[in-house]
């Protein structure tokens, strides 16, 4: 998030995209109900009648897929009716002229054609939004989880160049990341291309400084992403995985994919603190502890860095993965020491992650910082771009409208969107064993009413659902959550390993998979059946 | 409990809802404060269920607290006492409103910042009762179960299933910490018991300031889960054994050296973990690019 | 000229079947084809509701009471003869003589009627009606003056709100019409939730275009689009006519835009309320508008700041409102001569209780009690002596005799320990037991809280208690103190008026009837012979014939006696069943205060099996799964 959750109370006008907020992120959610309550503006800009539609003062229910056109359609009225910032445009963006001559082409009217949002609503919202002083957007997985993720994401940061909405207090894009450390994952360098503090592998200048830091030779090429090894190991070219507290085989895409892959390893290690569905397809399971049982710091959405505390021991031999990894070092032969434990390891951190200079457990002790915090002594950066862009200047980028990878047919006729619930996260590996269980433990999917008339559904029927790669069973709900012509499926339930559904084309730039929409057929097994014997369906 | 003495006013003013003005003077102990706060006390105590001995809240009381502080005994007001059956329908927390005071506080974060309206006051006068609409169930409700309500309330008439008879408040160690859930990365404290974690508290240090969802305050039981994973495991012919750690990473390392050998860096991939701190995620990375030379890192980021 | 026949459609009269002698005047001057000569109205509350149902013939001006189907056929007659039906004239209780015409009847001859006015005389669901009495005239005279000038006009008047708080109503104005807002509204309270009074509802179903008139004046100088009768559901007819009031007010361009042409737009709206006693105060009300529970919020912010929505609103009182036409219409120099130092005008009382002539009564401002209750009251029924009167309803407090020269105004009665309130009157006579009057009103208010604030919530019921306590005969001397300083409490700590006068007839009462009060503490004795508890069985020994009948019926053979000589009831062992009573040939047995005794155990048990047994059920500590 370039800016920080509670300034949502402070800002005029709200778009939320592509997020169901109050689900996946309650406390966010919260905090923009009470914006609302307290007077601000609401745009909600989703396929699905999310909670928040509730609140919203405009609700643009665009298809799945269409959010580029959308937001340039937004920019375009904005430019249109000189709604736009002329003096910040001026002296803090470029590629401007570029980007005109683009969205010059989404005239309400054709962007209501391809998104199924009337013209007039797309007028009022872009208005709305650029009449404000102060306007924030908010998305999340929806907008970024689909072939043009990455061009979503700059649909979104186009409006807020544009309208000046950055580097000032309420204002910003905020994206808001799904799990509680994603940030911190990314921000710690586990990525192909990235050392710590996105200092690019390929760099050798960058590279040859780890080298000395870390007193070892080290790799040039740019690794591979999730969905490449996945293909990579099924091919033969990658050997070995070495697996810390994820489950692929339910949270990742084309889910039967994934398995074939796993098992084609030569050598598989999981570390976790359950047996997943992943960890038993592991020659080796080491066992790893809860966050109550390990020091250490999260760094939220909001870039802000936060201690975790031990609150009890473990009963058994498990171990926290950081000893675990360290212990393995040093059976490989490496003098990995670290007495000082995460305290210790948080100061190498800062002495190699410039983000995190100033960073020590002793400084967090009195309350979360958020990056930049280049020095010991900085306070840490609440809003980003404050006073210029990481990059000099905002870069305007001109993206077009490409539907999504794979769209309804003949044969799959029904789109398919995943998503998140409240009372369940992830791969359900925590939430399950707790008692949010007994609130819900079984997916339903959401089908309009249209639809579930259509092939003779009713409410908590069970349906196969079926995709090119795989098939699932599960129960509906019937609701206009959806829009009519799509279903909603979780990823929560085991039971229901939705994502053998979902396709693994990914996005060219930031490779992350299209989970959010691909096409799927159901079947009714025993029409009217499931309603006559409830129990005999039930899960237990 | 609010009120305040202003010189010039007739009355007593509620000092949460009197906004100041210049010039004003107020007295916030006169005798006639303490005086209305201790009749205030008195009417309070005359209706609740004052079985204090085996309360969960003894010690952590603000009833308790207040006659504590302005010396209440006891009440002159011996009558009628309303009692309500508790309600232990949902799986979080119980709801026992011979406790409740009626000051309102649920009814204000549930409707303030969850925005979810389950709690109002019902019936009128001496009945007045604070509680769902109907008296339902939570469930019957648009309840969220975000658990809000159990941290704002002062006594006990909303108590975490979890804490009943695990412990007096004096003897549970709370311990600050941030929730394993989702980005938002609200900051809680854990209540820990004998080694157990046996609930959650509100903290308002954290950019949620105090508030949580349903993961944060009632999702924390899978610690204590006996499906926990206790020993390394290593599978042969198909079935996993347990091992010693000695063992376990030996054959690691062997193997990994193996490999490392016969096909080099690219014959890894590493995939870590959102769910881990950064300072496993560093040492993750550290290990796979220094060790395994390989730089096949990634996580589920972009899921 | 035709006459007038004007029939009482008031509720007093709708209730003793004023509609059938409507309905058989109708049918008997039609079949005698006289319907053209005469014209026959159904009309508002006259008043007088004691004697009614009434009829009034204009322009003599013959006013008949009690008036029955049956009385028909006679009446008419009398008509067609341009006679007088002697029969059905009132007669004066003093002299017996039969009094003609209503301005004689010495009820109607110590009132100023003008809000009243046209009440009884035209037909309320008839805005023609209104309008030849001189109806809407004044705002020809409003829309002239500058908004500002309106308020002044109201200020120089010197009314003031007859709600009960009676907090000038030209400031109120003044607040709102300076707060910034982009709408702002009226509304009118017709809440009317103090049991016994029924003034506004008379208002209402009289002469409902008066209201409506003084909705605009108000929103007028305000500057509001838009008004609410905020009334409640228990007033169907009320409901029904002002409804077609509304709507014949917008056919004839009273409501809706440009009014009169002078560019004003505002119009009305109706919202039925549950009733609850509460939600008469003003930020309950608005609360109650807006769809939530109707809880009053504190104040500042007032209303006229932020009300309705958060906009500015004025909540004004139906009597309050409808007293602005004749403001307007007189000049509010002449208003302001009517009255006393601070307070202006006229105000309406409903007379109840233990009075010959209940009723409605409009008086001016500074009028005695005793002008009120024993000339236009008629004085205490039966030849028993006026012992109290409650002013003010639940909130208000009980003044004795020495109050009757009183000139009644809202200070002073506040002075006195009572309150004006919206203007119920209760007049008591000996026969009447101070403990148990505030033990009636607070066994109302009790339940009428909003739950809100502690001390209004449980200290009321604690009052009520301790009240039963005394009425019970189990009081103590130091629950006379406890009542005085809990009671204050009340007052003083309470957010609204509702907890802020809940105590004042307790405490009213403890200050002019504290000897009552000691007498069943210290002696178990009810001198107005009310409390049950308090009285006794006893044989008069003097009348006494030894009879022995009672000692044979007594069924727990508490009766004790030989021949010759007088009995005794043993009061330890009397079930009060009163059966000796009834078989005493001589009238020896009497029931009366005496040295009573405690009596019904009234303490609450607890009932912790079941709670206790829910807490056991549930595991301990952090809880297993799996
Ligand atoms: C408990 C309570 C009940 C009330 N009930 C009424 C009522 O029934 N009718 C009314 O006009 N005012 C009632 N009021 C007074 C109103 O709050 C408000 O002061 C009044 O409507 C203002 O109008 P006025 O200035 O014209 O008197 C009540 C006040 C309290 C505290
Ligand atoms: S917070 Fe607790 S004491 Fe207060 S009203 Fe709610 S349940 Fe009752
Ligand atoms: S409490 Fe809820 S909102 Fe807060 S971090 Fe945890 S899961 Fe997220
Ligand atoms: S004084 Fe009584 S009625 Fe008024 S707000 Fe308080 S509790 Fe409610």
């Amino acid at each position: 998030m370039t800016n920080s959750i509670n300034e949502i109370l402070e800002t005029d006008v709200i778009l939320v995209i592509g997020s169901n907020t109050t689900e996946a992120h309650p406390v966010t959610g919260y905090r923009i109900r009470q914006a609302v309550q307290n007077g601000k503006k609401l745009i909600v800009a989703d396929p699905r009648k999310i909670e928040l539609v509730k609140y919203a003062d405009l609700w643009l229910r665009h298809r799945p897929g269409t959010d580029i056109a959308l937001l340039n359609g937004l920019a375009h009225v904005i430019l249109r009716d000189d709604l736009w910032d002329k003096q910040f445009v001026a002296e803090r963006s470029e590629g401007f002229e570029e980007f005109k001559k683009t969205v010059a082409k989404y005239t309400p009217e054709r962007v209501a054609e391809i998104t199924g949002v009337e013209a007039g609503l797309i007028e009022q919202a872009a208005r709305m939004y650029g009449k404000a002083e102060k306007a924030t957007i908010i998305y999340a997985m929806g907008i970024t989880q689909h072939a043009s993720g990455t061009h979503n994401v700059m649909a979104v940061a186009n409006l807020a160049i544009l309208t000046g909405n950055v580097g000032r207090p309420g204002t910003g894009v905020d994206p808001l990341r799904g799990q509680n450390n994603v940030q911190g994952a990314c921000d710690m360098g586990c990525l192909p291309n990235y050392y710590p503090s996105y200092q690019p592998v390929d760099d050798p200048h960058v590279q040859s400084n780890f080298e000395r830091f870390w007193q070892a030779k080290l790799p040039q090429e740019v690794g591979l992403t999730v969905t490449e090894m996945t293909d990579a190991a099924r091919q033969g070219k990658i050997k070995c995985m070495y697996i810390m507290g994820e489950n692929p085989v339910l949270s990742d895409p084309d889910g039967n994919r994934v398995v074939e892959a796993l098992q084609a390893l030569e050598f598989l290690v999981v570390q976790d603190i359950f047996l997943t569905e992943t960890a038993q397809l592991a020659e080796v399971v080491l066992p790893a502890v809860t966050f109550a049982e390990k020091n250490g710091t999260f760094t939220n959405t909001e870039r802000r860095i936060q201690l975790v505390r031990k609150a009890i021991d473990t009963t058994s031999s498990a171990k926290p993965d950081w000893q675990i990894i360290i212990e393995l070092a040093q059976k490989m032969g490496h003098f990995w020491q670290y007495p000082g434990g995460p305290e210790q390891i948080m100061e190498e951190i800062a002495r190699c992650a410039p983000l995190y200079g100033g960073i020590s457990h002793h400084r967090l002790e009195k309350g979360g910082i958020h990056w930049p915090c280049p020095t010991p002594g900085h306070p840490g950066t609440a809003y980003l771009h404050a006073d210029g862009f990481a990059r000099g200047k905002g870069k305007f980028h001109s993206v077009e409208h490409v539907p999504p990878a794979e769209e309804p047919d003949e044969e799959y006729p029904l789109l398919l969107i995943t998503g998140r619930m409240l009372y369940h996260f992830h791969t359900g590996t925590m939430s399950r064993r707790s008692h949010l269980e007994e609130l819900r433990s079984e997916e339903l999917a959401m089908m309009h009413p249209q639809d579930a008339e259509a092939y003779g559904i009713k409410d908590k029927d069970r349906i196969v659902v079926e995709s090119r790669r795989g098939k699932v069973t599960t129960r509906v709900q019937v609701t206009d959550f959806v829009p009519p012509g799509s279903i909603f499926m979780t990823f929560h339930f085991k039971e229901t390993p939705t994502n053998v559904l979902t396709i693994a084309s990914t996005d060219p730039i930031c490779k992350i998979p299209e989970l959010k929409v691909c096409a799927v057929k159901i079947r009714v097994p025993f029409p009217g059946q499931a309603r006559r014997h409830p129990e005999s369906f039930s899960c237990h | 409990m609010c009120v305040v003495e202003v010189k010039g006013a007739r009355k007593l003013m509620a000092a949460c809802a009197t906004p100041v003005s210049d010039g004003m003077e107020v007295l916030t102990e006169s005798d006639r404060v303490i005086n209305a706060r201790r009749e205030i006390l008195r009417l309070l105590i005359a209706n609740h269920d004052l079985r204090c001995l085996t309360c969960e809240r003894n010690g952590d009381c603000r009833l308790q607290d207040y006659c504590y502080r302005y010396k209440v005994e006891d009440t002159p007001y011996k009558g009628e006492v309303i009692e309500y059956p508790i309600d232990t329908n949902n799986p979080f927390f119980i709801r026992d409103y011979s406790k409740c005071i009626r000051c309102g506080k649920c009814v204000t974060v549930c409707a303030e910042i969850n925005g979810a309206y389950v709690y109002d006051f019902m019936h009128r006068g001496f009945e007045t009762k604070v509680t769902s609409a109907y008296d339902d169930t939570l469930q019957e409700t648009t309840c969220t179960f975000c658990g809000m309500c159990v941290n704002v309330c002062p006594v006990a008439a909303l108590v975490e299933k979890s804490t009943l008879w695990a412990g007096r408040p004096w003897e549970i160690k709370k311990v600050t910490t941030t929730c394993p859930y989702c980005g938002v990365g609200c900051q809680l404290k854990l209540k820990v018991k004998d080694n157990r974690i046996i609930g959650v508290a509100a903290d308002r240090s954290g950019p949620n300031l105090g508030d949580l969802c349903s993961k944060g305050q009632f999702g924390w039981d899978y610690v204590h889960s006996p499906d926990r994973l206790t020993d390394p495991l290593v599978k042969r012919n198909g079935k996993f054994i347990k091992v010693s750690w000695d063992e376990a990473l030996n054959y690691v390392a062997a193997r990994f050296k193996d490999i490392l050998n016969e096909w080099g860096g690219r014959a890894f991939a590493g995939l870590s973990s959102a769910k881990c701190t950064n300072e496993e995620n560093y040492l993750f990375q550290k290990f796979m690019r220094s060790i395994l030379q390989t730089n096949n890192i990634d996580h589920c980021a972009r899921l | 000229m035709r006459r007038k026949v004007l029939v009482c459609g008031g509720t007093g009269c709708v209730s003793s079947r004023s509609r059938e002698v409507y309905d058989a005047l109708e049918s008997e001057l039609a079949g005698r084809g006289l319907g053209e000569q005469f014209e026959l109205k159904y009309t508002g509350c006259h008043g007088f509701c004691e004697q009614g149902p009434l009829v009034l013939v204009e322009p003599e001006g013959y006013f008949y009471c009690r008036v029955t189907k049956e009385h028909v056929a006679k009446l008419v007659d009398s008509l067609q003869e341009g006679s007088v039906y002697e029969d059905l004239l009132y007669k004066d209780p003093d002299t017996g003589n039969r009094v003609k015409t209503r301005n004689d009847v010495p009820f109607y001859q110590k009132q100023k009627r003008l809000v009243l006015k046209n009440c009884g005389l035209i037909n309320p669901e008839s805005i023609e009606d209104y309008l030849n009495a001189g109806g809407y005239r004044t705002l020809q005279k409003v829309f002239k003056m500058s908004p500002d000038a309106v308020i002044d006009e109201v200020k120089k008047a010197g009314l003031r709100g007859r709600g009960g708080g009676g907090f000038p109503t030209g400031l109120k104005w003044e607040y709102a019409r300076k707060a910034r807002g982009d709408k702002k509204y009226i509304i009118c309270n017709a809440d009317e939730g103090d049991p016994g009074a029924f003034m506004d509802r008379s208002i209402l179903e009289g002469d409902p275009h008066r209201v409506l008139e003084g909705m605009l004046t108000a929103g007028y100088a305000i500057g509001a689009g838009e008004g609410f009768v905020y009334i409640r559901a228990e007033y169907p007819l009320a409901v029904r006519r002002l409804d077609i009031a509304i709507k014949e007010a917008r056919e004839k361009g009273f409501l809706g835009e440009n009014i009169l042409g002078s560019g004003f737009n505002f119009d009305i709206h109706i919202k039925q309320g549950a009733g609850a006693f509460v939600c008469g105060e003003e930020t309950a009300l608005i609360e109650s508008i807006q769809g939530n529970r109707g809880m009053p919020r504190p104040r500042p912010p007032f209303p006229a700041v932020k009300g309705l929505w958060d906009r500015p609103t004025v909540v004004n009182n139906v009597e309050t409102l409808a007293n602005l036409p004749i403001i307007f219409d007189m000049g509010a120099e002449a208003y302001a001569a009517i009255g006393t130092e601070q307070s202006k005008g006229t105000k309406i009382f409903a007379l109840t209780g233990k009075i010959k002539n209940t009723g409605l009564v409009e008086v001016p401002m500074g009028i005695t009690l005793r002008e009120i209750i024993f000339d236009i009251g008629g004085g205490i029924p039966n030849g028993k002596k006026f012992k109290a009167v409650q002013i003010g309803g639940p909130s208000g407090g009980g003044l004795s005799a020495q109050h009757l020269d009183l000139p009644i105004d809202y200070d002073s009665l506040i002075d006195a320990g009572a309150m004006m309130g919206s203007g119920g009157l209760v007049v008591m006579d000996e026969d009447t037991c101070m403990v148990e009057l505030a033990r009636f009103f607070l066994s109302f208010t009790r339940m009428e809280a909003c739950g809100k604030c502690t001390p209004c919530r449980e200290g009321n019921t604690r009052l009520l208690e301790i009240l039963e306590r005394i009425v019970e005969g189990r009081g103590e001397l130091q629950d006379l103190d406890l009542l005085e300083s809990l009671g204050h409490t009340i007052i003083d700590t309470s957010l609204c008026g509702l907890g802020q006068s809940a105590p004042n007839p307790v405490l009213s009462a403890l200050k002019y009837f504290r000897p009552e009060y000691e007498m069943h503490v210290k002696n178990k004795l009810c001198p107005a012979g009310v409390c049950k508890a308090l009285l006794s069985y006893r044989i008069i020994e003097e009348k006494c014939k030894a009879c022995g009948l009672c000692l044979k019926h007594c069924p727990v053979g508490a009766i004790t006696g030989k021949k010759g000589e007088p009995h005794r009831i043993d009061p330890e062992m009397c079930k009060k069943c009163g059966e000796c009573l009834k078989k005493c040939p001589f009238g020896a047995i009497v029931l009366a205060g005496g040295d009573g005794f405690g009596q019904g155990q009234s303490d609450h048990k607890r009932n912790h099996v079941s709670r206790t047994q829910a807490l056991y059920n549930l595991k301990s500590g952090g809880r297993e799964r799996h």
